[in-house]
């Protein structure tokens, strides 16, 4: 069953991996090498010369393949990772009873995708390069703390007896109101409309990532067992 | 007895497994999300912004 679990993890994680950056390539890379520009210098906006105004243009991928086979390479460990998680979940959820199957998996996906991306990113949005944050310590902590809240709150009213699924509402609201890690100043030299964008699209790209995961990850461990 | 034996076994390997399966998950993050050697953040870096990982 170990074996079962450990290679439908990584079947499902390289193939949703691969997805997720192709996904990435179209989406979020042209924005995040746009942002670029403004975190060089390249390009600056609210110029000296008293317009307010700059040209939206995302730069083409170029041939630079070392960097992009990494994105590649990264999004499979990444989700690799996640599958590996989020598997380990499932199956001992269908060992209490919880029938596993592409569809369920499909919907720990979404939840993986509410607990892991949307859940730390009401609090810390997804950032351009060039961004700058407070210390990276204690940012990495509230998010891994959000992520562990959230997540017990989702499983609280997934497989909740009774009350116990309220429980989910303080779970849920506690690191909001804790509050994420932030600085006093405002830094951004990107357009807000670019920053506003490239969040948005990294969380549907994560959306799509996270859903073609958990049905992945479902359908090779319910193949595998038939077999 | 032997049918007893064997149900022990596969429920301590299950176990075993899934805590497995967590620990190896956790250590493909650290390595893709978390770590801040200068090495792998350069060549996850595009990953990590798209994945909003908090990582610098």
């Amino acid at each position: 069953m170990t074996k079962n679990l450990l290679s439908s993890a990584l079947l499902a994680g390289v193939a949703a991996g691969l997805i997720a950056a192709l996904l990435q390539f179209s989406f979020v890379i042209p924005h995040l090498m746009e942002g670029e520009l403004y975190e060089t210098g390249e390009r600056v906006h609210f110029a000296t010369d008293g317009s307010t105004q700059s040209d939206r243009a995302q730069p083409a991928l170029g041939n630079d393949f070392a960097r992009h086979g990494m994105t590649v390479a990264f999004n499979m460990v990444t989700y690799t990772g996640y599958g590996l998680i989020l598997l380990a979940l499932m199956v001992l959820a269908d060992g209490k009873g919880h029938k596993l199957t592409p569809r369920t998996g499909l919907i720990w996906g979404v939840a993986g995708f509410i607990a892991v991306q949307l859940a730390p990113g009401i609090g810390q949005p997804p950032v351009l390069p060039g961004a700058i944050g407070s210390e990276v310590g204690p940012r990495q902590a509230w998010w891994a703390a959000t992520i562990i809240a959230s997540a017990l709150a989702l499983a609280l009213i997934a497989f909740g007896k009774g009350w116990m699924a309220l429980l989910s509402i303080p779970l849920l609201l506690a690191p909001h109101i804790i509050g994420a890690p932030y600085l006093d100043t405002y830094f951004g030299v990107a357009p807000p409309e670019l920053s506003a964008r490239f969040a948005a699209l990294s969380f549907g790209t994560a959306l799509a990532g996270w859903s073609i995961l958990g049905f992945l990850c479902a359908w090779f461990w319910t193949r595998s067992n038939e077999g | 007895m032997t049918t007893q034996t064997a149900s022990i076994e596969r429920s301590d390997n299950s176990a075993m497994g899934l805590a497995i399966a967590v620990l190896a998950g956790v250590f493909l993050l650290m390595a893709s999300g978390i770590a801040q050697a200068t090495v792998l953040h350069d060549a996850a870096h595009d990953q990590r912004h798209a994945m909003a990982f908090p990582c610098h």
